[in-house]
């Protein structure tokens, strides 16, 4: 298992596995692994609607919809097939960089990832 | 849509406004069916009256948004409800001419849903002219629609044919969307309608029918297309054009001049009156309400008649 901290929605926190994740980072001492991160789709909508991760990290999102919704990069960096209900789709940031995505299918559900450089290892 | 409602209100006699009809509707347990007739809505009575009314027109038909394949609460048995609007047709005193499909034929472009809903809507015994959904063009380049339907049409699946005097243009505005937008049509479709309808008689009638509404019904929801506009623009110089679409899955419609804008209740599942709910999504509804509120439309018209008289009927009354 990774180490990560995961973001959910309300009511699907997992606080104990978060703060072992917390726990698991303070023991190492060193946040060089990059924390994942989900984002949900709910009501034709991407939720955080922005998210700010580091490089190198996983980013899973997963439709409740009872609609297919894709997830796809306006510059075509990624694109996920069709999301049926709870499908999920994870993409790796590897570079920093701003990422707007949206469904193709529903063009108006928009969304960003924010990628900040990783820290230096070490640091 | 109250500017709407308001501009309906304004071109009806009191007596017989919109809200009338809707409650008509209401009372008779959606047994009423009504048309329109130089922009005025009118009740035309139960089934059986308005088809002996109109026994001397040429009717076509328009089903839309079947979603076969989709199996959620708010309607389990998408097949059943698509079965039973195609029972509709095939009992109707006098047998269309043939029927257009405004897309959302599957839920997820799955072959088994497109062989699923052939196979359905092939009991009709009509020629059917289709055009795609943003359900139906989900694979990669949307091969499986294209196959299937694509033959002898134009780009990504456009394309125009004349019927009784009038001229039928399907179009495709589920392609290439861009991010925050709405219903795209693009460039190389425009300038082939264009083309196409270059040299036609302004008297002839036009039916321009795609998925997505062609007018902004509501724009948070993504209810409309983008360059829609530029469509109704190569149109205007045509004394009748009906616009006939689906995608929402409830009646909506509005006159502008010559234009006649109609969308089309699905074959499926219901969707929430613009903004009356989080998220279009699929409405979930008693089970005992779910066939009123899908059906099928059926169109008239008549040589020399300025506007199409469209009929929607509930699939249970």
């Amino acid at each position: 298992m990774k180490f990560a901290l995961t973001t959910r929605g309300p009511g699907r926190a997992r606080a104990g596995y978060a703060a072992l994740s917390a726990a698991a980072l303070l023991l190492v001492g060193c946040p060089a692994f990059a924390a994942d991160a989900e984002v949900m789709i709910d009501n034709f909508t991407f939720s955080p609607q922005t998210l700010t991760v580091r490089a190198g990290a996983k980013v899973t999102w997963t439709n409740r919809d009872d609609i297919p919704h894709t997830v796809a990069s306006t510059t075509k960096a990624f694109k996920s097939p069709a999301l049926d209900t709870d499908d999920s789709y994870s993409f790796t940031f590897t570079t920093a960089g701003s990422y707007e995505y949206f469904c193709s299918l529903h063009p108006h559900m928009t969304g960003t990832v924010v990628v900040e450089p990783a820290a230096a290892p070490g640091q | 849509m109250k500017d709407l409602d308001r501009e309906d209100d304004r071109r009806e006699p009191a007596a017989l406004n919109r809200r009338t009809v809707l409650e008509c509707m209401t009372w008779a347990g959606a047994g009423v069916l009504w048309t329109m007739s130089g922009g005025v809505p009118r009740s035309l009575g139960i089934v059986g009256e308005a088809m002996a009314a109109d026994a001397g027109s040429v009717t076509f038909m328009q089903i839309s948004d079947s979603h076969i394949g989709f199996d959620k609460p708010a309607n389990p048995d998408t097949m059943g409800t698509l079965s039973a609007a195609i029972a509709k047709i095939k009992a109707l005193p006098v047998k269309p001419a043939f029927m257009i499909h405004t897309g959302d034929i599957t839920h997820l472009s799955k072959v088994k849903e497109f062989d699923d809903a052939n196979s359905l809507i092939s009991h009709a015994g009509l020629d059917v002219h289709y055009v795609p959904g943003e359900h139906d063009v989900i694979d990669e380049e949307h091969k499986l629609y294209l196959e299937r339907y694509g033959k002898g049409t134009n780009g990504d699946g456009w394309y125009s044919f004349d019927a009784n005097g009038v001229h039928f243009v399907g179009l495709v505005n589920v392609l290439d969307l861009k991010a925050g937008g709405l219903g795209n049509l693009g460039a190389a479709q425009l300038a082939w309608l264009e083309d196409d309808l270059r040299g036609r008689s302004a008297s002839q009638p036009v039916v321009l029918f795609a998925h997505v509404p062609l007018w902004t019904v509501y724009q948070q929801w993504g209810w409309g297309t983008d360059d829609g506009a530029k469509a109704l623009d190569l149109v205007k110089r045509f004394g009748s054009v009906t616009v006939l679409n689906g995608h929402i899955h409830q009646v909506m419609q509005k006159v502008e001049g010559n234009v006649t804008f109609h969308t089309a209740t699905s074959t499926s599942f219901p969707q929430p009156a613009p903004g009356s709910a989080p998220s279009p999504g699929p409405m979930k509804v008693p089970d005992d309400q779910l066939r009123k509120l899908l059906g099928i439309t059926q169109v008239n018209f008549k040589q020399g008649q300025q506007r199409l008289a469209i009929i929607d009927t509930p699939l249970q009354g």
